[in-house]
């Protein structure tokens, strides 16, 4: 069913006080909400707000739950080009397109959509303030999906793996994750060099123009003059290219592979653990119950018998939930495979048109020296 | 042309620079004199060049031969011009630096060590980027020494040279080592009294309107040439760098497209093979600022600095000269040795304005020189930025239009 919602965030500043809030603009033709297109302010910790909630709701029943926007914009590789000023324009804008991002992704999860939260948060013009920050921000999510993780791994579950698709699935995502990080510190690097290469060349436009000045020969003086607008020229292509490196490239890989550090296999286990644990307990209460068939001692086997009751439900809801989050997980990575396709592909075409358009200039540049150049006498 | 760039081989010279290698300078070619480093061969820690010499001057036994030459008995050769008193109003032509593969060797060297921890395609690529950087500056050292002796060999005067006959013709080693330790701690003084004199000196004021205009435009100009020689050169190496990278992410880019399973896979694949070509072209780009910038504002940095030696022994002989004018005055003033301080002066008079007459006329060759070196290689350097930029253009357009098609 096609719809669109679209949302846009910019930034302002409160005069009263000393934070950043964000302006986030809903279009949209859906029924969800109460009119077509509407705005609110956002701080950052009503974001990390939102995600927490949503991850204490979907998360454990399997559904890929986009991570919350990192806190500190530093890259996954730690590679930092020069000081990252909390103020800076560059650190706001790259905060913005970030968070901006994460309201895409998690609209676009068809259920995420329709919780009561989300519609809030894009909707209702006063938000209740999220309590803690710090334990909410994204990585602090992590560390806890992590946590859980270890303690899955810690107790050494050996998983009948039944389903063959799982297993497959587990270990495409860990391949996916080596190389998108591995071509995300590549990207990442890419950036530094071109931000460098953008620096030095203006470094040099500013040299060939002394250089100009002090020829005493008049149509090289010209020349290298020239020559120093066209480096200048091409100091400025080579910024805005670096600014298409990172925003396209090297943004979205950095959130495909905080997306598939979500954990959702890790919950599966849990959960089938969990059921494993509950046919256990139900085969020593029965043979509790066995037991205390012989002692006579009818106080405790009804008991027993109760218990036996309880088990056998607990055993039930195991499996139902072992099969839902294997259901759900399965629809999710469809889900998940589906949009990354799209995303990669749409991310590379514009990533090469950017490059496109750099080398065109490059030749107008060029192409209005050359004769220059040749005028030299 | 366009596909010129494209192929796999490691050579990062372009077709233009096969010929004369003497881009830095304009030189006509003579046939009374032609020489030219027609092979090179490079060993442990030296580079043995083949200089090769055709001439139909008398004075050499045949018409075409060659000899085995190392740098040291280059420096040897340059430093002799330098010591002569009768070149004194020449600008000498610039040694050739050092070759230095230390830097290349190194990276081989960890490559080797780190054979183990990259996988065999990546290993054989790096292996190749490395030999042909090292190739690279294999080809300059043989330009720039090759340079060296055809400026030589133009030059009216030098090209008479006792020594550099030798040089050219004597088959055996010409046994000249380098400098020992104490040597060079002389030669380390030397400069430093040169430096002290050449302050004394640049401060006389000139009469000659010409040399006064000289020697303020050169100290100018030497200076920002240096300064735009080491800026040319970061900016030639973070464009490396970029290159790697996009080597590194070509690289990873083939290995999720072969791990996918999805439709994007197609796309990953497309993109590597595009990125492993237009890396290559931006590598060729960084070569080709390198030679045609780059060593050009390296060449005239020296070439600028012996143009100043020429106006500080110049006006060291102006001094000398004036001096023994003060001191032919004395010497009439008291009637005491005044043959002696007249044989003096008119020595000093006739050095003087030997050095003179043939400095102006150097220093107006220095300028015609220059602008066409400069004219050559700004031009060069124009029309290999856009041959590379087209190339790079057609690459991305035709990779552009498929995944287009594909979506």
């Amino acid at each position: 069913m096609p719809y669109k919602t679209l949302i846009l965030c910019s930034k302002i500043c409160d005069g009263m006080n000393a934070y950043m809030a964000y302006k986030v603009t809903t279009k949209t033709s859906l029924n969800l909400f109460n009119r077509n297109e509407f705005t609110v302010k956002r701080r950052f910790s009503d974001f990390l707000g939102l995600h927490s909630k949503l991850a204490s709701k979907y998360l454990h029943i399997g559904y890929i739950v986009p991570p919350a926007p990192e806190k500190s914009i530093v890259g996954m590789t730690k590679v930092k080009v020069g000081k990252e000023d909390l103020s800076s324009a560059e650190f706001v804008e790259k905060r913005r397109s970030a968070l901006e991002r994460y309201l895409m992704r998690t609209v676009n999860h068809p259920a995420l959509l329709k919780d009561p939260d989300v519609i809030q948060f894009l909707e209702s013009t006063e938000l209740p303030r999220a309590v803690s920050t710090q334990a909410l921000s994204g990585a602090g999510i992590l560390r806890m999906v992590n946590k859980a993780a270890e303690a899955v791994n810690k107790m050494t579950i050996k998983m009948n793996e039944s389903d063959a698709w799982f297993e497959e699935k587990q270990q495409q995502f860990e391949n996916l994750d080596v190389q998108l990080r591995k071509l995300h510190a590549s990207v990442e690097s890419l950036v530094c060099h071109r931000k460098e290469l953008s620096v030095n060349t203006a470094s040099f436009a500013k040299s060939a123009a002394m250089l100009g000045n002090s020829e005493d020969h008049t149509a090289l003086s010209r020349a290298l003059s020239q020559l120093a607008e066209v480096e200048e020229k091409i100091d400025q292509l080579h910024q805005e290219q670096a600014y298409a490196d990172f925003y396209l490239f090297s943004e979205l890989l950095g959130d495909y592979v905080r997306l598939i550090t979500a954990g959702v296999f890790d919950h599966r286990m849990k959960t089938w653990s969990k059921w494993q644990d509950a046919q256990v307990m139900l085969q020593r209460k029965r043979e509790a119950e066995a037991k205390l068939q012989y002692a006579n001692k009818p106080d405790k086997l009804q008991q027993a018998k109760e218990e036996i009751k309880e088990w056998e439900a607990k055993v039930q809801q195991g499996e139902r939930d072992f099969e839902q989050i294997s259901k759900n997980i399965r629809r999710e990575v469809g889900r998940f495979e589906k949009q990354r396709v799209k995303d990669f592909k749409v991310v590379i075409i514009k990533y090469l048109e950017s490059l496109v358009h750099t080398q065109q200039q490059l030749i107008k540049y060029w192409e209005a020296f050359l004769p220059e150049a040749k005028a030299i006498a | 042309m366009m596909q010129e760039g494209l192929d796999d081989g490691p050579d990062f010279l372009s077709e233009e620079d096969r010929g004369p290698r003497a881009v830095n300078v304009d030189l006509q070619t003579d046939a009374t004199l032609q020489v030219d480093i027609s092979d090179a061969l490079s060993e442990r820690d030296k580079v043995k060049f083949t200089v090769h010499t055709k001439s139909t001057l008398p004075n050499f036994k045949q018409n075409e031969f060659s000899v085995v030459r190392q740098h040291e008995e280059f420096i040897w050769l340059h430093d002799s011009f330098v010591e002569n008193e009768e070149y004194a109003g020449f600008i000498i032509p610039p040694a050739p630096p050092r070759p230095d593969f230390d830097a290349s060797r190194e990276k081989l060297q960890k490559l080797g060590e780190g054979e183990g921890s990259m996988t065999k395609e990546e290993f054989t690529k790096m292996k190749q980027e490395l030999e042909a950087e090292y190739l690279a500056i294999f080809k300059k050292t043989v330009a720039m020494h090759e340079v060296f002796l055809c400026r030589v060999a133009a030059h009216p005067v030098l090209r008479k040279d006792l020594n550099f006959h030798v040089f050219l013709e004597y088959n055996q080693d010409l046994s000249v080592r380098g400098k020992n330790k104490k040597e060079k701690l002389e030669d380390f003084f030397k400069n430093v009294v040169k430096s002290a004199d050449g302050v004394i000196v640049s401060g006389v004021k000139d009469v000659d309107d010409f040399f006064e205009h000289e020697k303020t435009f050169l100290l100018e100009y030497h200076n920002r040439v240096k300064d735009a020689s080491a800026k040319s050169d970061r900016m030639i190496r973070s464009h490396k760098s970029a290159a790697d990278d996009i080597n590194r992410i070509a690289s990873t880019l083939y290995t999720l497209g072969t791990q996918d399973s999805t439709d994007v896979c197609k796309f990953f694949l497309k993109v590597s093979e595009l990125f492993e070509k237009t890396r290559k072209i931006e590598a060729r780009v960084a070569a080709d600022e390198d030679l045609k910038l780059a060593d050009l504002l390296k060449y005239y940095l020296r070439e600028s600095q012996a143009a100043k030696d020429l106006l500080y022994r110049r006006g060291r002989a102006l001094v000398d000269y004036e001096n023994a004018n003060k001191a032919l005055d004395k010497a009439r003033a008291k009637n005491k040795d005044v043959l002696q301080a007249e044989t003096t002066q008119q020595v000093c008079c006739q050095k003087f304005e030997k050095i003179s007459e043939s400095a102006k006329q150097e220093l107006i060759d220095f300028k015609t020189r220059r602008v066409a070196a400069f004219r050559k290689n700004l031009v060069e350097l124009a029309e290999l930025e856009l041959k590379h930029a087209k190339g790079n253009l057609q690459l991305l357009q035709s990779c552009l239009a498929v995944l287009k098609g594909d979506t």
